[in-house]
């Protein structure tokens, strides 16, 4: 079970008008792991994201998500099997409260669709326990009332970590979760990513590679939208070719 | 989910349901509404009335879901047509004509919203514009529109056959009655859970869609209860006037509604109220001067949007820090 793989794409490639901003992709993610995917700006780590979740369809290749053939579902349908994204650029509902933001996300998981116009907003009243302990996991507690949009940028991300966490997803993919983030946010978004990641898989972009050192058990270099290695992070620190990509990364 | 020893017991939640000033603005406007007819004319504050609703119509789209629907005459114009039509030539009586007219708004809106909403920003609003125009040549051409003369002499009848509402004050009440009617079902939509994901769409697409949510089925139904909303308006406004023409269904009606709009503040609640009452109450006071009128309107939106961006009730609304 522990070693088996949940996702995987292959020959996984996007072109936009001519240009190939990923190339051949072939990645497996383990069940249960931290998966880091890194590389210089530019290599196309988004945009195997935004193909992995749909929201861009691939030229060509094959999504595979716990057995199931994915590449042509939508991304809400991708969403709903449990394989969750956060942005690169901070995603939260900016005129909703930090807590109206994670009910949101709990009131799709528990309510599944909402289209009951006619009923009162109480309804939604149950989940804010839930609500309030993720908020309360992410150290927001004292923002839980403030519109997200008036919120420092590492609290937004905070905030979009409880959102996504609130799905309670089975894998999650992150896009540089830390960026922005002050180094005592920082460890305490390690500590829970770590926590999470129990009963979970997560694929993560992050260029502090401190970070992916310490979290990930496995990584995978991307190079102009090319696959450069693969490996745990001993390995692939000593690569040259990847110490190369990386001129003056000094954790390389 | 991540389980923290430390979950504080009370929770400061914002109790939910309407906040008190919500209600009491609520109950000011109704008292305001209940005396302004002995104070204007009932038939320009049923004017302001009906504009109102077609505002907030608008506003559901563009406020509360971020689309801007620059098509809205379509809805307006067709239900005042067709209520015309029903109360006239086929003798309904009021309720059931705007009724009809209703019907006609919905449908429309099923067909064109299920088009439209598949594209997004100004595309989105040059779609509705586009069907908007087709809605208008029909009206144009179709023999039970009357053309350029429209329909006229409408009868106002009896409200269920029992209430005649040939007298103004009379008529307004019904108006009245109707339009708290929408106010209140327009709250309770904007506040369910149903209207907690339209906001959510309308803050961050993308975000929303990442959490699963399949928007377009949202924004669909947004649009179809948009579209009834000014379907009310217009089946009203036709009994009301006792006439139906092409101005309501001309692309001219879908600006001046957006323009009120974001005169009173779009991603308020009561500002389609306030922008609505302030050009219908300007068109009117200032109709003596003739066509400046427009021009006067321009430079009215063009201070309005320079002094507060987010409207009349938006900018109060940010100076208190509470949703208005
Ligand atoms: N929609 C698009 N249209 C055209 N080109 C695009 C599009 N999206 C991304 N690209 C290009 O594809 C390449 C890869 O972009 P991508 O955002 O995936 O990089 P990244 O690895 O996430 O970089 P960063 O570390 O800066 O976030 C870039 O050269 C970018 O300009
Ligand atoms: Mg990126």
């Amino acid at each position: 079970m522990a070693n088996e793989i949940i996702l995987s794409a292959s020959g996984l490639t996007k072109e936009f008008k001519g240009f190939v901003a990923v190339d051949d992709v072939t990645l497996s993610v383990r069940r249960g792991t931290i998966h880091a995917l890194i590389g210089p700006n530019g290599a196309g780590k988004t945009t195997c994201f935004n193909l992995l979740t749909k929201v861009l369809s691939p030229t060509a290749g094959r999504i595979i998500y716990n057995g199931r053939d994915i590449t042509k579902m939508s991304p809400a349908n991708v969403a709903r099997l449990g394989l969750v994204r956060s942005f690169q650029i901070s995603a939260v509902f900016g005129h909703m409260t930090a807590l109206e933001n994670v009910r949101i996300a709990l009131q799709r998981r528990i309510r599944g669709d909402s289209f009951d116009f006619w009923c009162s907003e109480r309804v939604l009243s149950s989940l804010h326990d839930e609500a309030w302990e993720l908020i309360t996991a992410v150290g927001l507690t004292e923002f839980a009332m403030i519109p997200a949009r008036e919120l420092s940028y590492g609290r937004k991300r905070a905030l979009e970590i409880a959102t996504t966490l609130a799905l309670d997803p089975e894998m999650l993919l992150l896009d540089e979760p830390m960026a922005g983030m002050t180094q005592e946010d920082v460890e305490r978004v390690s500590a829970l990513i770590k926590e999470i990641s129990q009963k979970r898989t997560i694929l993560m972009v992050e260029h502090n590679l401190s970070v992916v050192a310490s979290l990930s058990d496995r990584i995978t270099v991307l190079t102009r939208g090319k696959v450069l290695a693969e490996g745990d992070y001993a390995t692939v620190s000593k690569d040259p070719r990847v110490i190369e990509a990386y001129i003056g990364v000094p954790h390389a | 989910m991540p389980t923290h020893s430390s979950v504080p017991v009370a929770a400061p939640f914002r109790k939910l349901g309407m906040p008190r000033y919500h209600l009491m603005i609520m109950l000011g406007l109704a008292a305001v509404l209940s005396v302004a007819p002995f104070l204007l004319y009932p038939i320009l504050m049923i004017k302001i009335l009906c504009f109102a609703l077609f505002a907030c119509s608008v506003n559901l789209l563009l406020g509360y879901a971020g689309l801007l629907s620059f098509g809205h005459a379509a809805y307006f114009g067709m239900s005042s047509y067709v209520a015309a039509h029903a109360a006239k030539v086929w003798g309904l009586s009021p309720e059931l004509a705007i009724l009809c007219g209703v019907g006609i708004a919905v449908l429309l809106g099923c067909i064109f919203g299920a088009l439209a909403i598949r594209r997004q920003g100004i595309y989105f609003a040059m779609v509705t514009l586009a069907f908007a125009q087709m809605v208008y040549f029909f009206a144009l051409q179709a023999p039970f529109t009357g053309g350029e003369d429209g329909i006229q002499k409408v009868p106002r009848g009896a409200l269920f056959g029992l209430i005649p509402l040939a007298d103004d004050k009379t008529l307004y009440w019904f108006v009245l009655v109707v339009f708290f009617a929408c106010l209140l079902a327009l709250y309770r939509i904007i506040h369910s859970p149903f209207g907690q994901v339209l906001k959510a769409i309308r803050d961050n697409e993308a975000r929303a869609v990442s959490l699963g949510y399949r928007v377009n089925q949202y924004k669909f139904i947004a649009f179809v209860l948009s579209a009834a909303l000014a379907g009310v308006a217009g089946g009203t406004k036709a009994i009301v006037f006792q006439l139906a023409t092409l101005t309501d269904v001309y692309w001219t009606m879908s600006g001046e509604v957006v323009l009120m709009t974001l005169i009173g503040g779009m991603y308020t609640f009561f500002g389609p109220i306030v922008g609505a009452a302030l050009v219908v109450l300007m068109q009117n006071y200032l109709a003596s001067v003739g066509d400046w009128v427009t021009v006067i309107q321009g430079l009215v939106f063009v201070a309005c949007v320079l002094l507060f961006r987010e409207g009349i009730v938006g900018f109060i609304a940010s100076k208190l820090k509470r949703p208005l």
